[in-house]
């Protein structure tokens, strides 16, 4: 064990860097600001979804000590069916998240460069498609370690400034918890005609808020890329110190998000509303903004005021703000796209270039290591558990190599197509992704540890379910994003949305992977022996030391 | 192999109270709960909201830190550590 793998503490840090991605740094504070306390969905979800790791799935995986998921899972069904079907998964759930990456890539790409959105993805698309093809993107753990570093200080500095700016009180949880500026906020925006901000269920029932905040934590949990994370520890016990680490290290990000998401929103309403538009234009970052469409205004009523209210300032058509249609039915003026908040932040606090140089850095450093993750993820699913374990077990280390570099290569144009046309914003995108590993990875992965009696069988039928059911729901219900139709086919199930469809996904999965175990053999003798083994941190050959 | 059960029991069994523990802070207190809970309030944010946007995440990390710290125990008790 001495020397062999990193302190679980760096690991910790690590899985940070990997797991927090464009849609936590640039996107979440932004959606937070948007929604009030409907925002909770995506602290909770993408926080919790870690208790469930370390306590159910983290320390078996790494006993287990294979390379992937599909791994795991096809030896653990004694299938190439169920491999094959895990490797599905991986992929699909893996594109869904990286789209969300690129348009997160794109949105600092056309900040930054004074190019419209689309052209900004495209340039961040032949970047990672550069490193991703030349191989360059294998970060190894120092090399995440000083990632997080560089993360985490580019979001606190800001959000630093700003508490102490508008509170007196520097440290942004603090400062969010004991100040009076969530008390003013409300006030304001019951002034304008919102609801108080801190008022639950305005832009969601209570049902979705519960099923998305529970399939954004089994998703977290069903992840492979954050999986494969706690393959790399030395052993079992570091394995669940790992997951302590990577959590304490999110929580350090995640608990400041919503201060910024509250301190950005009153700063913004107090930035623009009742001022010229002629002033708020000679804003420098007002000006910039414009220019990439994220920020948009419309003079409704003629007085050459902004007037910020409830409602759109632009009509949808697509599912996109079209700009030569305002929307007659609200006043507001103001069309502010989520993903700006933060990048923004800096700039509207006055904050120095090099700050907001710093920001911009770090939304691109998580976007770039997470979509790195990702297409390292999806590379192996098919050169390694399809190409190689199922087709071609004679293939050479050069021609698994060189399929893994293709299949890169295709995904990162899939991806940067989604992400022109994205269905929905950033951390909504990748909303998706974690609905999909909840419905079909974990539900297999956990029911392999905890239920000796799952056979192969049951685990194919759940998964097949789980996947088919949630994808084909979210296809209907974001019809108009996905597919350009008029109208979603279903807006909702029960009052379930598209980001929690995943967990009905997820209960169709045990129910039927339980069912059908029942009613088939069980299996085989040496797979509920390796079972077994799994649950024990010891492993065989130390059984003799005792 | 008694004692392998003993062991696996005691695992799922800390398992099963720190998961009630973890769905209560989210899904009762911030959640199920957060509107009653709103009336009292904890400095400046009412209560279910605090929790629904700061205290649930405060109380995962302690949930895994403890389940690390109880496991290492358990593991020695029944003698299965690396």
């Amino acid at each position: 064990m001495a020397g062999r793998g990193v302190p679980a503490i760096a690991n910790g840090a690590a899985t940070a860097a990997d797991w927090m991605s464009a849609a936590s740094f640039i996107s979440m504070a932004g959606l937070i600001s948007f929604m009030g306390y409907d925002g909770a969905v995506y602290l909770m979800g993408w926080t919790g979804g870690y208790v469930l790791l370390a306590l159910l799935l983290a320390p078996y995986l790494r006993k287990y000590g294979k390379y992937t998921v599909p791994d795991f899972i096809g030896d653990r069904y004694y299938s190439h069916t169920a491999r094959a079907v895990a490797a599905i998964a991986t992929i699909f759930i893996s594109l869904t998240y990286v789209a969300g990456q690129m348009r997160g890539v794109g949105i600092v790409f056309s900040r930054f460069l004074q190019v419209d959105i689309a052209t900004g993805v495209i340039i961040g698309v032949a970047v990672v498609a550069f490193f991703a093809v030349l191989g360059g993107m294998k970060g190894i753990t120092w090399t995440q370690v000083a990632q997080y570093t560089v993360l985490i200080i580019a979001y606190l500095i800001p959000a630093i400034a700003i508490a102490n700016i508008l509170t007196g009180n520097p440290v942004p949880q603090l400062a969010f918890t004991f100040s009076d500026l969530v008390a003013r906020l409300n006030q304001i925006q019951v002034d304008l005609g919102f609801t108080e901000y801190t008022k639950p269920f305005q832009g969601k029932p209570m049902i979705d808020i519960l099923a998305i905040t529970l399939a954004l934590m089994v998703g977290t949990a069903g992840l492979p890329h954050v999986i494969i994370r706690f393959y790399t520890v030395p052993d079992v016990r570091s394995a669940r110190y790992s997951a302590g680490w990577a959590l304490l290290f999110i929580a350090l990000l995640y608990t400041t998000a919503p201060a910024v998401a509250a301190f950005a929103r009153y700063n913004l309403i107090s930035t623009l509303h009742g001022k010229s538009l002629e002033e708020v234009r000679q804003i420098d970052w007002v000006a910039k903004w414009e220019k990439t469409k994220l920020l948009a205004f419309v003079d409704k009523d003629g007085d050459g005021k902004v007037t910020v209210a409830p409602g759109r300032a632009f009509a949808l058509k697509g599912g996109k703000p079209d700009f030569n249609t305002p929307d007659e039915k609200s006043k507001n003026e103001v069309h502010i796209d989520n993903d700006i908040i933060v990048l923004s932040t800096p700039e509207v606090a006055k904050l120095s270039p090099f700050v907001i140089a710093l920001v911009a850095a770090g939304g691109l450093a998580a976007a770039l290591s997470t979509a790195a993750g990702l297409l390292l993820a999806m590379s192996s699913a098919i050169s390694h558990d399809i190409y190689y374990r199922i087709f071609r077990p004679t293939a050479t280390e050069a021609q698994r190599l060189l399929a893994g570099r293709i299949v890169i290569l295709l995904a990162v144009i899939l991806a940067g197509y989604f992400g022109v046309n994205p269905p929905g914003f950033v951390a909504q995108v990748v909303a998706f992704a974690f609905g999909l590993a909840a419905a079909s990875l974990f539900p297999a992965i956990l029911l392999g540890i905890f239920d000796k009696r799952m056979n192969r069988e049951g685990a194919i039928a759940g998964i097949l379910v789980g996947l088919i059911f949630t994808a084909t729901m979210i296809g209907m219900m974001r019809a108009p994003q996905i597919f350009g139709a008029p109208a979603p086919v279903i807006p909702n199930l029960w009052g379930i949305s598209a980001e929690g469809i995943g967990v009905v996904g997820m209960i169709l999965n045990f129910v039927v992977a339980y069912v059908v175990s029942r009613i088939t053999p069980p299996p085989p003798e040496h797979i509920q022996h390796l079972v077994e083994d799994i649950r024990i941190p010891k492993r065989a050959g130390q059984a003799a030391e005792h | 192999m008694s004692n392998l059960e003993g062991y696996w029991k005691a695992n799922t069994s800390l398992i099963r109270n720190l998961l009630i523990i973890w769905a209560l802070v989210s899904y009762v207190f911030g959640i199920l709960l957060v509107e009653p809970l709103n009336s009292i309030r904890l400095g400046g944010l009412p209560l279910g909201f605090w929790f629904a946007q700061q205290g649930s995440i405060y109380v995962f990390v302690v949930l895994i830190f403890y389940y690390a710290w109880k496991m290492d125990q358990l593991d020695r008790q029944y003698g299965v550590h690396e």
